[in-house]
Order: structure tokens, then sequence, then C-alpha cells
């Protein structure tokens, strides 16, 4: 099978557990979902529910047990190194909550960084839509240690979007913000899929984060246990209280 | 403290193996030479004890200053017969004997004596095979003459000697005790009494010394003391054990000197090792910052946080001292195993032993160095506020200006104490210079880093890796440059060498195609046991007469005594044909041929002694029974082909130690080709195989082509220096590596792929020790050319600069930087991304 239209990655039946025998943990425990084009998904839940692993697998970044991932047409689960590495550059963007940058690169070296290590060119005019969104345009020339906190990252999200991947992977880019900042990238990443068409998939524990999204996904012990559409942060604050009274079925 | 301290050091193997390995090595060196050198004086004492083992008292003629001692007469032996306690006396006849291989050429040995002897059957050597010559055509060949040669008995051996080229008969092959060929490499032919003193010593009936055994009873002093008094005052009357001594400690000295060479190598071993060590420190202790931070928050002082730091560095260098003296001892014994095969498997080896001095050395250079380094970084730790360690940003980028000024002035003193060394030729000075400068230049390289990398780097980076390799080798100017330095230090030696052979080599090309206007050059090969190869007066007849030659001039040389002071003689043939082709100016005087009576001398010579034209002169010849007074006739202008150098009339070379001719010139007709005429008159040197002619630039390049060894003897010695500044490269790439964990799994985690992560290390690398070379170039450059500026007076009259040369270490240095990178490039490449990530 392959993801079919309308669907930007996919995970099938993904299973993932580190260690063996009594050790062994199961991180996450048959997960299936398809993450539609153009739109702004949010992964959430508790510490230890899984949700980066799942993002790390849907990523390239981790291998899994079993089940299948496809991100694009590309099936992703079985590639090597190699495959994995012109997928990451290619396919995905990433933005992390801290350390996204080369200290040794400016601001713009930094954004079209992807793209110089796949010796592509440069769309400009898209690389100015994208540095006048994030609003980085008298910074480009500035090493990291001379930017904010909230600039460095608005400088990762522009690195993620400059390649047009057919998704960008966020992982808890606001965690380390402050909440002035971390607003003004939620915001941004929110555009970025209305405005652009562009696929973003976030993991955050933020449910004000969460909220700019317009689909939220639920995680638990490795399961997918409840899903939202375009939530308020409330309602979201209100699921993760109750997710500790679902209730898990084991495989 | 003590418990922290161990167990940082035991989580950071690896860069303990790192920092280690350079101290390692240079105490590997030290230690080595020190088992070598011990090794090999033990082995020359045994040599010598066994070469006089039937010995008791030997007696050879004294001679008198500057004269050639009168050989013994029978009468002589038979009044040491005559000495109460004398058991026997025989007389020795030994003198220089040079066999010639059956392919025509004379043998030669590494060093080891070549020599003809009287056969007595009373010494050591044993017929092994055939039987002792009796006739006098006959002769008998040590072992390893006769396996080195290929000769059997009943071969014919042709001989060089006092005459010229002499066939004999094989009749026997003689050998020592225990069967051994040799005792320690020589070649040696025995010949019976007569042809033995007619051929070593050229008179009959003479010897050269006395061999005694004292008879039952009387010990070897108590006979040494009664055959000196018979004696009297004539003869050197010695023991055998004293006369071994004697030559084992000559030899001995002569290693002495070779140990203090090859220490001095491992020196600049160390002193390499020194900036290896103090990066590592400074890079371990600012990654360490946080935890020297937590244990002083903790309420360590600052002395306990210097106290861990040097701790560590003595535990690495006692660590380092035990397994480089172990080395050292297999280095050692495997060198002199190597150097005893050299002498053609002959040297008997003692048993390898490792002496004190090699024990102490190791220990005390070992550690020292370690602390030595480490000091630096564990002050600079202590004075890290809390705080301020307790935060992120760890290590902000210290103003280099303070360094920068140090550097300047500490190169400056070592410049100044260079030159001083150079104007008051003190060699402790010189090298001391050279140190201080070393640390001056290694002081101001962050400075220059910045500028240098950038521009190095613009040469590399035309692809994304590459610009990321430049930029973090630009990253730590002082990390860069100390790795840079060290590189530097090996380099600029070379470089500084090669600049003085090159301008050496140079300068004797221009003298040879300015003054000297002589087409060929007639020269023996080399030094013979002290005397170079001669050859007969009328050979240089008859080339005078060959087809074609103009005019063929040639000398005997030996040395003359004036009051105290021995000074080197030449006796001319042909004064003023050697003029013309010397292009020699008179100063005072006229050039005229020289009468009985007169000499003639060099500008400078004359300068010295004080001496005008006019002036008398007494000079003591060899062979003269007393000294003479000569007359100066005339006083030639400095010249770069002929000075420091008496001349004196022919007829005085009959009281020269040899009167053959030592070197011959040669002036072709005009219209006559110098090749023509060299094959003409190579014939007439058939019967001297030790003879070449050569055409100006033959000899040009084989006097030139002793600098290529010596180069080649450098580079070997100097490789170890830059071997370990090979290791800091990979020790500082690999410790970047692990402190940009975190960078490198970004990098991959948006697309880089692992081919690009290793050409990013390589390109830093390549960086970093371009960087070194160019540094190392560039000083090396200022040292040859101080140094060839401080020889002018010495003949080194061009500057040559060794482009080809210089451009090698460059590519040497480029193919360094990519060999250190394979490792940490291979580690970076095959960090696991998530992990990497995640890396605190």
């Amino acid at each position: 099978m392959s993801a079919s239209d309308g669907v930007a990655a996919r995970a099938v039946d993904v299973w993932k557990s580190y260690g063996s025998g009594d050790a062994a943990v199961t991180a996450l425990a048959g997960v299936s979902v398809d993450l539609e084009k153009s739109r702004f998904t949010a992964i959430m839940g508790p510490s230890g529910s899984g949700k980066s692993t799942l993002m790390h697998c849907l990523a390239g970044l981790d291998d899994v047990t079993s089940g299948e991932v496809w991100v694009g047409g590309t099936k992703v689960t079985g590639l090597k190194d190699r495959g994995l590495t012109e997928l990451r550059r290619d396919k995905v963007g990433f933005i992390f909550q801290q350390f996204n940058l080369l200290p040794t690169l400016t601001a713009e070296e930094n954004i079209t960084l992807p793209l110089a290590i796949g010796g592509k060119k440069v769309d400009k005019a898209w690389f100015d839509v994208v540095v006048d969104t994030v609003g980085l345009r008298d910074r480009l020339t500035h090493r990291p240690t001379q930017l904010s906190g909230g600039q460095q990252q608005r400088v990762a999200c522009a690195r993620a979007l400059v390649s047009r991947p057919d998704v960008v992977f966020a992982d808890e880019p606001t965690g380390n913000l402050d909440s002035q900042s971390g607003a003004e990238v939620l915001g941004f990443l929110q555009r970025s899929a209305r405005e652009f068409g562009q696929t973003i998939v976030m993991v955050t524990h933020d449910p004000n984060a969460a909220s700019y999204a317009d689909r939220v996904i639920f995680l638990k012990d490795g399961h997918i246990v409840r899903e939202l559409l375009s939530p308020s942060a409330d309602e979201v604050l209100e699921t993760m209280k109750h997710l500790d009274s679902v209730v898990v079925p084991h495989a | 403290m003590l418990k922290a301290t161990i167990k940082s050091l035991l989580s950071r193997k690896l860069r303990l193996v790192l920092s280690a390995l350079a101290v390692v090595l240079g105490v590997m060196f030290v230690s080595g030479s020190f088992v070598l050198t011990d090794t090999l004086q033990r082995s020359f004492t045994d040599l010598f004890s066994s070469a006089f083992a039937n010995v008791d008292v030997s007696v050879t003629p004294k001679a008198e200053k500057g004269k050639q001692p009168e050989p013994l007469t029978p009468q002589a032996i038979a009044d040491v017969k005559s000495v109460a306690g004398v058991a026997s006396a025989v007389g020795d006849v030994q003198g220089s004997a040079r066999p010639i291989g059956k392919n025509g050429k004379v043998i030669t040995t590494s060093g080891s004596p070549r020599f003809g002897f009287n056969w007595t059957g009373t010494g050591q050597e044993k017929i092994r095979d055939g039987k002792a010559p009796a006739a006098d055509n006959e002769v008998a060949l040590g072992g390893y003459l006769a396996s080195t040669g290929g000769f059997k008995v009943g071969d014919d051996i042709s001989l060089l000697t006092l005459e010229p080229k002499k066939t004999f008969k094989v009749t026997g092959i003689y050998e020592y005790a225990g069967g051994r060929d040799s005792l320690g490499g020589e070649l040696s032919v025995a010949f019976t009494e007569p042809v033995a003193q007619q051929l070593l010593l050229g008179k009959k009936d003479v010897f050269s010394g006395v061999t005694v055994t004292a008879a039952q009873g009387t010990t070897d002093e108590a006979l040494r003391d009664a055959v000196a008094a018979k004696m009297g005052s004539g003869y050197d009357v010695k023991t055998g054990a004293v006369l071994a001594k004697e030559q084992a400690d000559q030899i001995n000295e002569g290693l002495k000197f070779f140990n203090y060479v090859l220490l001095g190598f491992a020196g600049i071993a160390l002193f390499v090792g020194i900036f290896i060590i103090l990066n590592t420190f400074s890079i371990i202790v600012a990654q360490r910052t946080r935890e020297l931070a937590l244990l002083r928050s903790m309420g360590a002082s600052r002395g306990q946080v210097i106290g861990s730091v040097v701790l560590e560095a003595l535990v690495i260098g006692l660590i380092a001292s035990i397994v480089g003296l172990g080395a050292g001892v297999g280095v050692g014994a495997l060198l002199a195993t190597i150097f005893s095969s050299l002498g053609g498997s002959s040297l008997q080896l003692a048993g390898i032993g490792v002496p004190m001095s090699a024990i102490i050395s190791s220990f005390a250079v070992g550690m020292v160095v370690t602390v030595v380094a480490a000091v630096m970084p564990a002050l600079r730790a202590s004075r890290i506020a809390p705080v301020a360690a307790m935060r992120e940003a760890a290590t902000p980028d210290r103003p280099l200006t303070k360094i920068t000024i140090t550097g300047a002035l500490v190169a400056a003193a070592g410049g100044a104490s260079l030159a001083l060394g150079f104007n008051q030729a003190s060699l402790p000075l010189i090298f001391g210079g050279i140190l201080v400068a070393f640390v001056g230049v290694a002081l101001l390289t962050p400075i220059l880093s910045k500028p240098m990398v950038s521009l190095i780097g613009r040469l590399l980076s035309w692809s994304m890796p590459g610009l990321l390799g430049r930029r973090n080798s630009a990253r730590n100017p002082r990390r860069t440059a100390i790795t840079a330095a060290a590189l530097m230090v090996g380099i600029s030696l070379i470089t500084g060498v090669s600049v003085v052979l090159t301008s050496a080599t140079k300068s004797i090309e221009k003298l040879a195609s300015g003054q000297l206007q002589t087409d060929l050059i007639i020269s023996g090969e080399g030094q013979m046991e002290g005397e170079a190869a001669t050859f007969q007066r009328d050979v240089l007849t008859k080339v005078e007469k060959t087809d074609g030659v103009r005019s063929a001039v040639g000398w005997s040389q030996d040395g003359v005594l004036q009051g105290e002071s021995q000074l080197f003689a030449v006796g001319v043939t042909d004064m003023p044909a050697l003029t013309t082709m010397f292009a020699l100016k008179p100063k005072s005087g006229n050039i005229t041929p020289l009468k009985d009576d007169q000499v003639a001398l060099p500008e400078e010579m004359a300068a010295e002694k004080g001496w005008t034209v006019g002036s008398k002169v007494s000079l003591q010849l060899a062979k003269a029974p007393e000294p003479r007074d000569y007359t100066v006739a005339f006083i030639w202008a400095k010249s770069q082909v002929l000075q420091g150098a008496l001349v004196l009339p022919e007829s005085a070379s009959k009281s020269f130690r040899s009167d053959q001719i030592a070197q011959a010139f040669v002036q072709v007709a005009p219209g006559t080709s110098a090749a023509d005429v060299q094959k003409r008159v190579e014939p007439l040197f058939a019967d001297n195989p030790e003879i070449t002619v050569q055409d100006r630039s033959a000899f040009v390049k084989q006097t030139t082509s002793q600098f290529d060894t010596v180069l080649l003897m450098i580079q070997i010695l100097l490789a170890l220096a830059i071997l370990i500044a090979v290791l800091g490269v990979i020790n500082t790439l690999a410790l970047s590596v692990i402190e940009r964990t975190r960078e490198l799994g970004l990098l991959r985690a948006i697309g880089m792929r692992r081919s690009q992560v290793m050409r990013m290390i390589t390109v830093e690398s390549v960086v970093i020790s371009v960087f070194g070379a160019v540094l190392g170039l560039a000083v090396g450059l200022a040292l040859g050319i101080a140094t060839v500026q401080a020889l002018k007076d010495q003949g080194i009259s061009e500057i040559g600069l060794p482009w080809a040369t210089m451009v090698q270490y460059l590519v040497v240095a480029a193919f360094v930087g990519v060999v250190a990178a394979i490792l940490p490039a291979i580690r970076a490449a095959r960090l696991n991304v998530l992990d990497a990530i995640a890396y605190e």
C-alpha cells in the first residue's frame, strides 16, 4: 500500500519496544494513524506516553519493531541509513525543542542548510516569503548567539519550511520559550498550514500549544486514546485530565 | 577529592589514551636512546677485550709531535725478548689493506676497519680452510672478508695497500674463537711477514709493534713495567686490558655523542608532546567546567581543584612513563639488533640491559612534561567562579590581547637569543633561542589563526560540509593554534635545515661554475682509515701527456706542525697552473713557482697568523728529522675554492706521510671535449679503483649528495615529532567530535549524509594541518635564512630556497590531515542520531 492522496504521513500498526525479555518496554503498541496533508496536527500525552517515539518513528529518526511507516509516497520502514538520510533531507523538516541551529553559521545559512547539504538551489521567492513570514529579514546575517531564544526558534521554523518538505515535525518547539515568543512560533506554524498548505506534526504536552492545531491526537501508554478537532486550550486540558481514567486495551 | 579525580579519569579513557600516547612516544625515544647506546657500549667493550685477549703487553713506537713514528726494528724485538718474565715477543705488522671484490670495486664497510697483517701463527686467528700463507704471492683471508667478497681457497684476490693493486692467491681462510668470522665486522687479510712489511709499512724488516705474553708467575703490570724500563721513553708500553679499554673508550665517546643527538631529537618530540598535553588538558578542563564548578560549590577550594587536575596529570604521566619505558627498551633492543647487523651481523651484542639512566630519565621526563603541561589549564579551571560555570554558556571566547602581547615578547626574546647565539657561536644560546622562539610563535598562533585559517579554508570549502569544516576549525582559535603549532615545530626544523643545505649546495654550485676553471677532477672516494685514497705520481705524469689535456695539477696532502698548531698543507706539483684553474688572485707578492724553501698561503691564514711576504715560518713535516724554516713567497686573496691550506713546494711532499697524489685537476685543451678526455684518462686509474675521474658537475653532485643524506637522517629523526603532532590533530578532532555531538546529531537529523559528515571533519583536519605546515614553513624559512646569514663567513654565500621540498611538506601535511581525520570522522559518522540529539 502507499500513502494515498490527502495523507502526508501514515503509521500502520506500529509497534516499538526497547530492550528484550522481562526488561522490554513497549513505547508504541500498535499505533495506526493518518496525518492529512496541509493540516497542523498535535500529538499530546503525558510523559512516557510514546508521543516522542511516534514522532521519531514517523520522521525516520528511529526504526519500528513492527508495522509500517510512510511519508509522502515513500515507505520509510526498511530504508537503510542513506535512504533515511535523504528522506530527512528532502521530505521532512525538523524543529527541535532546543539546539536547533549551528553556531558557526548565520541565520540565513542555517535556514538554507538542508538545501546546501542536498546541493539544491534556493528558491529565492519562497525563501523571501518564509523569511518575511517569520519576521527575520533584518536578522539574516546574525549568528545564533546574537539571537534571542524566540528568534532562534523562528530561524529553525524557517529552515524546516524552506525546502517545502512533505511534513514538518516539531518536537516541543515552544518548550524552552517564554509565552510571548511561544505564541509567535505557534502562530507561525498555524499560518504555514493554513496559508502555505504545509503539513505540520507537533509533539507537545502544553494544552495551550495544542490549541493552535487543527487536530489533536492523545496518546497514552503507546496507544492512541482520543482525538479532538480544532479544540480550545480548555478542551485539551479537560481531555488530558480525563486521560487517566481511559482504560488502555492490552494486546 | 582523590576519589573524584580517579573516577573522572576512568570515565575519560579515550582522552587518557590519546594524551598519554604523546608522552609515551617521547619517553620511548628517551629510554630507547639510553638502552641502545648502553647495549652498544657494552658490546664494544666486549669486542675489544676479546680483540686483545691474547695480548698481555703491547709495545709500540711513540710518535713525536708532528712526526711519523719510526717503525720498530728487529733489534727492538730482540730487546723486548730479553726482558725477564717475557714468555714470547712477536713482531706485529699492520696497515691499511683494501680488498677489491670480484666486480672490480673496492669492498667497503660501514665504519669497521680494513687492514692487513703478518701471519705469525701466534695470534687469535685459526685457519679454518686451507693453510697459512707461505709464499710472497699468498694470503689468508678473514672469514668475514671471504663471505662478503665470495672468496674461496684457491681464488685470486686483488688488494690495495701502500702500493697499487696487487693480486694474490688465497691459500687459507681463518676464523676467531667460537668460529666467528670477524671480531667486529672488520675486513682483514694476512700476508707473509716480508710481504706485509713491504706493502703495509713500505720498508723491509720493520714492525709496527710487539705483542708480548708473560711467563708463568709474572703479572701483566709487572711485565709492562719491566719492558718499559728496558725500552726507554721512545716506546708506548701498555697492558692488553688498558689497550682494550682505550679503544672501547674511544668508540664509546662517539656513542655518547650519538646518544646526545638522539636525546636532542627526543627532546624535540617531548616539546611537541607538551603542546598536545596542554591542549588535551585545556579541552578536558573546559568540558569538565561544570563538574569542577559543582565541586567548588560544594566547598572544594581552588587548591583542591588545581590539585585534582595536576593529580590527573601525574597519574597519566606515571602510566605513560611506565609504558614508554617498556616500549623504549623494545625499540632500543630492536635498533641495537639492526645496528649490529649493519656491520655485517658481526658485532656480537652484549645482552640488552636497562641502564638506571633510562629508568630515571623516563620517569622524570614523562611526569615533569605532563605536569608542566597541565598546570596552565589547572590554574584556569580554578579561576572559574562556581556560578558562572553552572550556567550553560561554559567557555566564552577569551580575548587574545594578552596572549598575543606575551607571544610577541617571547618570540622577540627568542630571536634576540638566537642572534646573540650566532654572534658568539654559542650552541646553547642558539638552541635555547629556537625553543623560546617556538613558544613565542605558538603564543602568536591564535591571532594568526583567524586570517590564516579562513584563507586556507577558502580553498577547501566549495561545498557545505567543507564550509562547516572550515568554520569549525576557526571556532576555537587557541585550540586550533596549539594543535597547528605542534606540527609547526617539526616542519620548521626540517625546513630550516633544508634551507641551510640548499643554500650550501647552491653556494658550492656557484663556486664551481664561477671559480673552478678545471674540467676534470681526480680524487679518492672518501677517507680510508683517516687517509685519503691516493695514486702514484707517474700516473699524473701520464695524465698530463694524455691527448687533449692542456694541463694537469695534483697535490699530496698532510698535516704539518707549526709550533703547537696543526696546519693542513698541500704539496702542489704546478702552482701557476693551479692558480689559473682556481682563479687565484695575488693579495701580496707575485704568484710564482715555489722554491724548495718557500710557502704560500691564503689571505685569511696570513691575517690569523700575522704573516706577510718574507716572513720566516718554521714547519715540522711528518718524515722530516726536524723542523725547517720556510719563507712566505706570496699570499693569495680570499678564495672559496682553496682556503685553509698552506701550499708547500712539490719537493716537500717527500716528507709527508705519503707523497702520493691525493687530488688532481685537469684542464682540457681548447676545442676538446672534457668527456672525450675523461674517457682517455680513466683507464690510467685501472689499478686504483678508489680513484674516480669526474667532470665538474659530477664532482659538485658528489660533494652535495652528502647533504641529502643529512636531510634524510634529520627527517627520519624528526618523524616522531611529526607523528606526535599528528596524534595531537587526532586528539583535538576526537575531543571536538565529542563536544559537538548534538550539533552532529542535528546535522544528521536534517539530512546530512555520513560521507558529508566525514568530509566536514576531514576539511577541519586538513585546515589545521596545512595551517601548521604553513606556519612551520614560515618559521623554518626564517630560521634557515638566519643560519645562512650567520654562516656567510663559512662559505655559504648564497641563499637557496628549497621550493620543491617545501611544496612536498605542504602536500604531506594535507595528507596527514586526511589521515588524522579518519578515526574521528568515522566516530562522528557512526553517531546515533537520536542519542546525539539528546546528548548532554
